[in-house]
């Protein structure tokens, strides 16, 4: 797939060191805080496509709902997040989202089936402009006229994707998080998915895609964010992955690379661990081949080879 | 919906209909039959001397001597053309008794149905808007005593709060005692009326309520209700598109089902405030004998349930687009 890098400014979306934890109850009245992501790190720039990539459990959704202000109340959240270089608060995301964040979501089970699509999607009293606008942009994703007045459950699969990036596009949002928008989709479609938000990237929003179908990743994105137990333990250029382990610098990565079926589908043992029994230090720890006494310290993200990693020994 | 879909509902509703009447004819005569109750004794009542010869001649005059199945034919052959009977305590046809009565209880239990079903549906919301905080939980406490507290045991305490100490409504009937009945106001009416509806409403008013904010709890955790927040959607404005959109159709379609506990209720609520309707007409025939009046009401309360039951499909296939248009693309 062509891909033309814009990025050239500052980061649009910044994220430093994100904590979410949520307050759980144990047995009888016990509480407990459950510590979903850790010191997370991630920034995007303008066009440009910066993929999340982990598996089921490591915090990719909650990142996204973090950024909008959309977790729920038993949430707390600590470390920064900041959009075009300003630190933002629970009332600054709440005026935001909508129309500088777009969340572009999985399945059609995000929108209301009692209502129809084109009210739903211009949202409460549009005007005639917004009207207007909603069906040029529905229009650029080839979704006819009629498909206005359709409810939800009338869509086809293909024809409900559409309308979900549409709503992104429409918000004229300039960073567009979308979660998982591909799983369960054939390669064609998949690819024809994403398609979308490469052309919405250089137009020059920025776009984080989660996704755990990493392969397709690669192909689209310009960087990599890989997450494990709710961290991230590298950020790399996609090209990096595309040319093998030895391009890439954590351990989780390499073995992550080398777990794919077409790269040999070796699989590593061990699991990552549930959020209420992390490990001290490297989360990755328990199943890395390079562990050393050193790793049960505080690890920080450092600069590597032009990408950024969280281990000490990486090279 | 097209006209043949429509006719073939209509059909099938058609043929519930008449199978329902027919089995709850079966098993009520069934019941009053194998019950120790005696109509003549009934008929013969309070007054002496009445031979066993006499007493034979009325049963041969009612075809009691007749086998159970025959009588049953012949009761329901007369039914079927219409002629349901004399009610024993009232003396009169029991098509009139029920006519007469039902418009009584129509009040009460119209005006205990509406009551319930706004007061009930606006707690339920209240409840489900502030899901966990205080409000929720003060009104789900009282939603849930109020489930668990008996109709007629509320009925007494209202009469013995509102009636006895207060004196700011009458002890009981529909209309003041002594007076004409053309004299009496409407306003008069309205004010019998009022302790036994809200006896009444007590019923089912927690269980609305707690029905509604349990939906409700459910649409504000959904997930398009996360992404209308996403699109910038405020509180309020995703509580009226997305969350009373969505608990509105099925508050309605169970308000319409719940005619059978009205019904049910309104038994308990006519007898505590001897309010002359329908209900209390079933106690009463239930209590005095009056097998005609008994079958008679049991028949138009399996009707009445059944209308209701019949309204809330009719309103669900209307106004559920899912149920709507999913038929047009059936076929």
């Amino acid at each position: 797939m062509e891909r033309k890098s814009t990025a050239v400014a500052g980061p649009v979306l910044e994220v430093k060191n994100l904590s979410v934890s949520f307050r759980m109850y144990d047995r009888g009245l016990e509480q407990y805080d459950l510590k979903v992501i850790s010191n997370l790190n991630l920034d995007v720039r303008p066009g440009e496509i910066v993929a999340v990539a982990g598996s089921s459990g490591s915090g990719k959704s909650l990142l996204a709902h973090a950024v909008m202000g959309l977790l729920p109340e038993n949430a707390s959240v600590e470390g920064e997040i900041s959009y075009g270089g300003k630190l933002l608060e629970q009332k600054d995301m709440e005026r935001l989202r909508g129309k500088e964040f777009a969340l572009v979501p999985q399945s059609v089970t995000f929108l209301d089936p009692s209502m129809k699509v084109g009210p739903q999607v211009t949202g409460p009293r549009p005007s005639r402009e917004r009207r207007q606008r909603q069906r040029e942009v529905f229009d650029r994703f080839h979704l006819a006229e009629a498909v206005d007045r359709l409810y939800p459950f009338q869509l086809s699969g293909g024809m409900a994707r559409r309308v979900l990036v549409s709503t992104a596009v429409l918000s004229g949002a300039s960073l567009i998080l979308a979660d998982e928008p591909t799983p369960g989709m054939d390669l064609e479609m998949a690819l024809e998915a994403l398609q979308c938000f490469r052309e919405l990237a250089d137009e020059g929003r920025a776009v984080v895609l989660i996704t755990h179908d990493i392969d397709l990743a690669f192909q689209v994105a310009d960087r990599v964010a890989v997450f494990y137990a709710g961290t991230t333990v590298e950020t790399a250029p996609s090209g990096d992955f595309l040319r093998g382990p030895e391009a890439l610098r954590h351990p989780y990565s390499k073995a992550l690379w080398n777990a794919l079926p077409q790269n040999g589908f070796q699989p590593v043992p061990g699991f990552q661990p549930y959020a209420k029994a992390l490990p001290k230090g490297c989360l990755y720890a328990p199943r890395c081949p390079w562990r050393t006494e050193e790793c049960g310290g505080e690890i920080p993200m450092r600069e590597l080879r032009g990408g950024m990693v969280r281990c000490i020994h990486a090279t | 919906m097209s006209g043949k879909r429509i006719w073939k509902n209509v059909g099938r509703y058609a043929l519930r209909f008449v199978t329902l009447l027919i089995a709850i004819s079966i098993v009520s005569f069934v019941l009053v039959s194998l019950s120790p109750v005696d109509p003549v004794q009934q008929y013969v009542g309070a007054v002496p001397n009445v031979s066993m010869e006499q007493r034979e001649k009325i049963a041969e005059y009612w075809g009691l001597d007749k086998p159970p199945l025959e009588r049953f034919f012949l009761w329901a052959g007369s039914i079927l053309h219409g002629d349901f009977g004399t009610s024993l305590i009232y003396r009169r046809p029991v098509l009139d008794i029920i006519g007469e009565k039902f418009l009584a209880s129509l009040a009460l239990m119209l005006t205990a149905w509406a009551f319930s079903g706004i007061l009930g549906f606006t707690i339920g919301c209240i409840m489900g808007n502030f899901h966990g905080k205080w409000p929720d939980k003060i009104l789900k406490k009282l939603c849930l005593t109020m489930c668990s507290i008996p109709t007629f045991w509320i009925g007494i305490v209202f009469l013995m709060l509102f009636s006895v100490q207060l004196g700011w409504f009458p002890m009981g009937m529909s209309v003041p005692k002594g007076l004409p009945a053309d004299q009496v106001t409407i306003w008069q009416r309205i004010h019998h009326l009022i302790l036994p509806a809200l006896t009444l409403s007590f019923l089912s008013f927690a269980n609305i309520a707690l029905h509604t904010r349990e939906k409700l709890v459910d649409v504000l955790e959904s997930d398009y209700v996360l992404f209308a927040r996403a699109r910038g959607e405020s509180r309020f404005q995703v509580l009226r598109r997305h969350g009373l959109r969505n608990i509105l159709l099925p508050a309605v379609t169970m308000q319409f089902g719940s005619f059978s506990e009205l019904f049910g209720g309104s038994v308990l609520a006519e007898n505590v405030f001897s309010y002359p309707g329908l209900g209390a007409a079933a106690a009463a025939a239930g209590m005095g004998s009056d097998i005609p009046l008994l079958l008679g009401i049991t028949l138009f309360s399996a009707v009445f349930v059944f209308v209701g039951n019949l309204l809330a499909n009719i309103i669900c296939s209307i106004a559920d687009p899912q149920i709507r248009e999913g038929f047009d693309h059936e076929t």
